[in-house]
């Protein structure tokens, strides 16, 4: 039986392996818990799940696993009326109240309920006639019907296991991004190329041993740490079409920023142009021209450019084509500038890869940047370190 | 030993399973949530209420799983080879035991806590698994295998800075350290300041559940930060009515740097103080 609850969680998408359904196992074995389902539910949620983000599938697959054992057939039909009386006054100010009665009446509300509470037999979520959850009836709860009557659910509501899954406290925390910060960081460790580089400030053992050794007095040495002495520049594009792409870039950024010491970034919008800038909001006033950044940044960079290069071609290969002002040169001149300075450079997109053959743009850029773009996915990010590391 | 809360915490039902599932098992616990909701105080509090001692091994950026379990100390060895200290013929005088040598050779069982595992770097957890899972490790400067004699009760937090591995979840229990609700956080009030009176409580609740529901606040405040203000409400003796003056809008919560830490949060809440009085004339 539990492994079809396995199977079910898997089904649902969930990271579970074997050994943490054996731990599970385990624990059941030990008597860890007893014969409650609420016991049950929080343990193997501590056993099988490791993010909270996870939360909210593993109370959907449980419920409906559970929705057999569970749900007694007929559970909310044996609520007393009074109680859902007083619920109701709890629940409802004196304008609805005053609407209600407009609509019918209380007693006939009331009668209504009762009435479907005893065609009902089961536990019912959606739809818009039955008692349950999620639906559009007058009668339930998390429903949308103004003169709704809330059944459960109230402020102090005794902890039973079905209504903890039921609430599904972690809707918002559930995200599917296949692309977590560790991930990215990991890829970026591609990129890392030690040296000892400044003070020494390390004990350095080997050294002091065998240099003791051979002058026959205490010689120590000191040797500067081992640190990622990669140089990496990285131009965002920023605004416009990209705001569809912020929480990737955010991510992207915040990992790259970690990794590497000596991390640059610009921002510049949909193509490079004359100018780039650091700081969003006086990206009018505190601009440097790209040509101070090719001086600037030896050709040991390696320059990174994250856009979805989504725009109109004109932007890219005609002078004055920049949606902002008037550019001298177009955008593909500043492209094959840097493509000429700084040899390891390369193209990363948000936009899915099956889509690039459809826009013109990406099309133009992706031929600029001699085919070296790459998605931002998992494995198109490891292709693009790795021809940075080369 | 079963872990049924304290006097001095109070533990959510799951809260409690989890740990019981963990020292039954002798697995790891990995506990996460937000700053200030007691994730260290967890460990401590388990150590007290089953009475065995606490090891504590706080992670730092620069932490290295190494130093967890031993450090040989080359250079006092290096000075008394100089100075022809006898001890130096023996490697032992010279190994350092971390805190999980320490956890592994007590003579009864420990509670080990292993604090913002975030912080280390990215393979650290990594480093640990073998150690984590089998309770034991090796020391490769004397050669000898050091094995748990009673498998610790370890405890992991987590702030989430940085994602830990599978592989290093898998060995674990975990449990997420829920906000508490107003019930609960009332019951976690009463357990720090028993005399505290009920209508400054309730007030104070209020203003707290309050500012935590301010849309686009940086960092949220937290129990932790719901006690320190109270201490300091208590301190200052502020009346309730300070709290209580039903138009809200006109004043900012007394002593709010307790509740907000953020330079940038306390101009957003004055802002929508302001605007809400603004509407409100």
């Amino acid at each position: 039986m539990l492994i079809d609850f396995f199977l079910k969680l898997k089904s649902h998408k969930l990271p579970v392996s074997i050994k943490e359904y054996l731990t599970l196992l385990e624990a059941m074995g030990k008597g860890v818990i007893g014969p409650s389902v609420d016991d049950f539910y929080y343990l193997s949620r501590a056993a099988l799940v490791k993010d909270e983000a996870n939360f909210d599938k593993f109370d959907r697959a449980f419920a409906e696993f559970w929705e057999g054992v569970e749900t007694i057939p007929g559970i909310e039909a044996q609520i007393p009326l009074e109680w859902l009386l007083k619920q109701v006054e709890l629940t409802l100010t004196e304008e609805e109240k005053k609407q209600i009665e407009a609509l019918g009446g209380w007693e006939k509300l009331m009668e209504t309920l009762k009435q479907r509470l005893e065609e009902q037999k089961g536990r019912h979520q959606g739809g818009s006639k039955w008692i349950g959850t999620g639906g559009t009836s007058p009668f339930g709860a998390y429903g949308y019907n103004p003169e709704g009557i809330r059944i459960g659910q109230d402020r102090s509501r005794n902890r039973s296991a079905v209504k903890v899954w039921d609430q599904r406290e972690y809707r918002n925390l559930d995200d599917s991004v296949e692309l977590g910060t560790r991930n990215i960081k990991v890829a970026l460790r591609r990129l890392r190329r030690f040296a000892r580089e400044g003070a020494p400030d390390e004990f350095d053992l080997e050294n002091t041993i065998s240099s003791t050794a051979r002058k026959a007095y205490l010689d120590i040495h000191m040797r500067p740490e081992r640190r990622n002495t990669v140089k990496v520049l990285m131009l965002m594009d920023i605004g416009g079409t990209m705001d569809d792409h912020i929480k990737l870039a955010e991510e992207l950024f915040s990992a790259a920023k970690t990794e590497f010491k000596h991390l640059e970034f610009y921002y510049f919008h949909n193509c490079l142009y004359d100018f780039v800038w650091k700081d969003n909001r006086r990206r009018h006033s505190e601009r440097t021209r790209t040509w101070d950044l090719l001086h600037k940044y030896g050709h040991d960079y390696k320059v990174v450019f994250v856009g979805d290069a989504t725009m109109s071609p004109y932007e890219i290969l005609q002078p004055g084509g920049s949606i902002e002002y008037f550019n001298e040169e177009p955008g593909a001149v500043w492209i094959k500038r840097f493509m000429d300075v700084y040899p390891k450079c390369i193209w990363l997109n948000p936009e899915p890869e099956e889509i690039w053959g459809y826009r013109q743009s990406i099309q133009v850029l992706k031929e600029l940047m001699n085919g070296r773009m790459y998605p931002t996915t998992l494995s198109g990010l490891e292709r693009a370190m790795k021809v940075l590391a080369k | 030993m079963r872990f049924n809360g304290s006097d001095e915490y109070v533990s959510t039902d799951d809260l409690t399973l989890a740990v019981n599932a963990a020292i039954q098992l002798q697995r790891p616990l990995l506990v996460k949530g937000e700053p200030g909701t007691g994730k260290t105080m967890l460990a401590v509090q388990v150590a007290k209420a089953l009475g065995v001692p606490l090891l504590e091994w706080h992670i730092k950026s620069t932490t290295k799983a190494q130093q967890g379990l031993y450090e040989y100390d080359a250079v006092s060895r290096l000075r008394d080879s100089q100075l022809g200290d006898p001890r130096v013929h023996d490697i032992h005088n010279y190994i350092v035991k971390g805190m999980l040598w320490q956890a592994f050779s007590a003579d009864s069982p420990v509670v080990l806590l292993i604090d913002e595992v975030d912080k280390a770097d990215i393979e650290f957890p990594n480093d640990l698994l073998r150690e984590l899972d089998r309770m034991e490790f090796y020391v490769y400067e004397t050669r000898e295998l050091v094995k748990a004699k009673h498998r610790p009760i370890v405890f992991i937090t987590s702030n989430n800075e940085k994602e830990l591995p599978d592989a290093f979840l898998r060995r674990c229990f975990f449990h997420y350290i829920r906000f508490p609700d107003k019930e609960t956080m009332e019951k976690i009030v009463g357990v720090h300041f028993p005399e505290l009176k009920k209508t400054l409580l309730r007030e104070a609740m209020d203003v707290f559940f309050e500012v935590r529901e301010v849309p686009g606040l940086k960092k949220k405040p937290s129990t932790s930060e719901l006690l320190d203000w109270l201490k300091l409400l208590l301190a200052e003796d502020i009346p309730t009515d300070a709290l209580r003056s039903k138009d809200r809008k006109t004043i900012i919560p007394p002593l709010h740097g307790a509740l907000l830490k953020n330079e940038q949060d306390v101009h957003l809440f004055e802002r929508l103080v302001f605007m809400t009085r603004a509407k409100g004339a």
